[in-house]
């Protein structure tokens, strides 16, 4: 009988683990980078690592049924003669006409309506679909500028100059050739088929200073209407926020990593930009050290997810939330009744993410009109408007337990955090403890 | 209402609305632009004293005339939709930034952007135009008398850029299907941005620009024409170093 050694399990690298291996192969066999949609997939401090205290002998509670707990919000009140009034303080981010089919913008602007909040344009001009739907409607003014013109500037609610996003500070959109229908490509100027690159600057504008003559330009040219937004993606919260202010922006709104694209590098999603919760009380800080803390309003997106986000948000000092991804998913977006179709694409319910190539088994990514005929407008727009309802009355739930007769009057003295990390990005103390990492010296 | 100052022009038989910037704030002025219905009969404005003013005459939507005597300051004109603009001076930064219609004539100079995003109408610069000129225009038509500096034209996607002088580097980077028409020298051509034949049509295309735009002395066949060559439009690995 020979003898044999007896073997060591099979061991994969943690560095180097079957992810990683994968997207080596796939760059080798490509010669191109990954491009995909969603935000940040990796794992980050998040809300999830935040409890609330609830009441207690020194704190009491509102009766959970009974007693009122506002969820309103007035955005842009600082300079337009017609802010934006919001029955709850969640709103649909900004995603295009173009990344996602006209039955499923119609679908966020007939949810949000429902739900007396707004919803958002994006980087692909503003669409009937969505304008006819949405009661309350903000425009975004982008670097590409793609079917920016008068009439829409004017039949929008608000306007929200985008500086960047959270899935890609610094970065432009993607739009590839597979969703550039003949309607996609009239609304942008652009021949069919290309592979688009929106740029990732302002044409006609670079620097705060500049920011604020085109913010004075677009209040001229809407008389003093609108309310004027200003969207960075989460990367120098404290300062981007304060310079938005100077530049006399109505409304911050700060998305950090895991806000989602339609369409950007992994290796950007993945490696740029900081988590929401990491950006949260920089930005509350800005508005704070200027004195315009609750007088310019304050919007947080990336990862928001449910009612205990929204209050944990508005806890840290967030006037409003907004919410892209989430709302993808109240419509139908990789839901697990397409499953054998996503096994087809080579992926999985719930992973699915090549929202860039158009085949969306859920037809909300897409500009296939077969695809697009899944998404009924009435019915997903019905689904959204029930999610946000359910998250409203979490959100409520929490700031009632904690004694709150308004989500906004949630401070961080009714927070813990489990881990360091989270401690110290929102300050507030470890649970058990009363250390704040990064407080007092310590 | 502040008091409004009616006076003859030498330029029209009609009454000319004067409206002084020393006397009177921009928001009124663009209040009162804004304010102008189909068949009003106050065809005819004049702005005095603009002084580098921002947002001189932005969103104006009726086919009036506005004679700027003077220089100004940022996006003079944005948006404009179907007044004829000019300037008697010169122009600060995105002069006619996403016109969608009418015309803007600047007497003088331009500075960076002009044009930028147009969707349609015509913007003359009769001096010279700084950098990105014409940047991600869509649609609209942009003549220069003078020189245009660099990066003039990036990512541009429709429309027409007719430069009478020299156009400084990367000309037309990342260029989609406008058509650029230089007379004189260019600096260096961007990414993707060719030279072109000059076929028939296009003398054609340029003559009526340059007639629309009332240049004189120079013949379309002076020009070179440049445009994109369409090898960025869908990604190649072989073409990353474009990117």
């Amino acid at each position: 009988m020979t003898y044999r050694n007896p073997p060591t399990t099979p061991r994969k690298s943690a560095t180097f683990d079957d992810y990683t291996l994968s997207e080596i192969r796939r760059a080798a066999a490509t010669g191109i980078y990954d491009i995909r949609g969603a935000g940040a997939k990796r794992k980050l401090p998040h809300f999830d690592d935040l409890l609330f205290l609830g009441a207690s002998i020194s704190r009491y509670p509102l009766e959970g049924y009974r007693e009122r707990c506002d969820t309103s919000v007035v955005l842009g009140s600082r300079h337009a003669k017609k802010p934006i009034e919001l029955k709850i303080p969640i709103t649909i981010a900004g995603m295009s006409f173009g990344s996602l089919s006209g039955p499923a913008k119609e679908a966020l602007g007939r949810g949000a309506t429902l739900s007396g909040t707004s919803t958002t344009t994006g980087d692909g001009g503003m669409t009937e679909e969505e304008r006819g739907h949405s009661k309350q409607l903000v425009y975004q003014y982008l670097p590409s500028r793609y079917g920016m013109n008068l009439r829409d500037l004017r039949r929008a609610d608000a306007i929200e100059v985008v500086v960047g996003q959270g899935a890609k500070p610094g970065g432009g959109g993607m739009l590839l050739g597979q969703k550039i229908s003949d309607r996609v490509a009239e609304m942008r100027t652009l021949p069919k088929g290309i592979d688009q690159r929106s740029a990732s600057r302002h044409p006609d504008w670079t620097g705060p200073d500049d920011l604020e003559i085109k913010i004075l330009e677009l209040r001229e040219i809407t008389d003093w209407e609108k309310p004027i937004y200003v969207k960075v993606g989460g990367a120098r919260p404290y300062y981007d926020t304060a310079l938005a202010v100077k530049a006399g922006a109505d409304v911050v709104v700060v998305d950090g990593m895991q806000g989602g694209t339609a369409a950007t590098q992994e290796v950007f999603i993945e490696n740029v930009g900081q988590p929401t919760l990491a950006c949260i009380r920089p930005a509350v800080q800005a508005l704070q050290d200027l004195g315009m803390h609750r007088k310019v309003q304050l919007i947080v997106s990336g990862g928001i997810r449910n009612g205990a986000d929204v209050a944990k948000a508005l806890a840290l000092g967030v006037d409003a939330v907004s919410i892209g991804t989430a709302a993808l998913v109240a419509l139908g977006d990789n839901d697990p009744r397409w499953e054998a179709e996503y096994n087809e694409l080579g992926t999985t319910a719930g992973a699915y993410d090549d929202w860039h190539e158009g085949r969306d088994p859920a037809g909300i990514t897409t500009q296939d009109p077969e695809l697009m005929k899944r998404v009924d407008p009435v019915a997903a727009g019905r689904r959204l408007a029930n999610y946000l309802k359910v998250m409203t009355l979490e959100a409520q739930t929490i700031a009632r337990a904690c004694g709150k007769n308004s989500l906004h009057n949630l401070e961080p003295e009714d927070l813990v955090a489990l881990t360091i990390e989270a401690a110290a990005m929102a300050g507030v103390p470890l649970a058990g403890t009363n250390w704040i990492p990064g407080k007092n010296g310590f | 209402m502040p008091a409004i100052n009616l006076s003859k022009t030498a330029a029209s038989d009609h009454a000319s609305r004067v409206f002084d910037l020393d006397q009177m704030s921009l928001r009124e002025l663009n209040q009162a632009l804004h304010n102008l219905t189909p068949g009003s009969n106050e065809t005819a404005w004049e702005v005095l004293n603009p002084k580098g003013s921002h947002s001189v005459a932005v969103g104006v939507d009726q086919p009036v005339t506005i004679d700027v005597r003077g220089s100004v300051g940022y996006y003079c004109g944005g948006m404009n939709s179907g007044s004829a603009i000019t300037v008697h001076g010169s122009a600060g930064p995105g002069v006619g930034e996403n016109m969608m219609s009418g015309s803007i004539t600047i007497k003088g100079d331009a500075s960076q952007y002009a044009g930028a995003t147009g969707k349609g109408g015509l913007l003359v610069i009769e001096g010279n135009a700084s950098s990105r000129c014409g940047i991600s225009m869509k649609g609209i038509d942009i003549v220069v008398h003078g020189n245009i500096g660099h990066m003039s034209a990036f990512m541009a996607q429709s429309g027409n850029l007719v430069v009478l002088g020299d156009a400084g580097d990367a000309l037309g980077d990342s260029i989609y299907e406008a058509r650029l028409f230089v007379r004189g020298k260019v600096d260096s051509l961007g990414a993707d941005c060719i030279e072109k034949a000059m076929r028939p049509e296009h003398l054609e295309l340029l003559q009526g620009l340059l007639d629309r735009a009332g240049v004189t002395g120079a013949k379309p066949s002076e020009f070179k024409r440049y445009g994109s060559a369409r090898t960025l439009y869908n990604f190649n690995i072989d073409n990353a170093d474009a990117y």
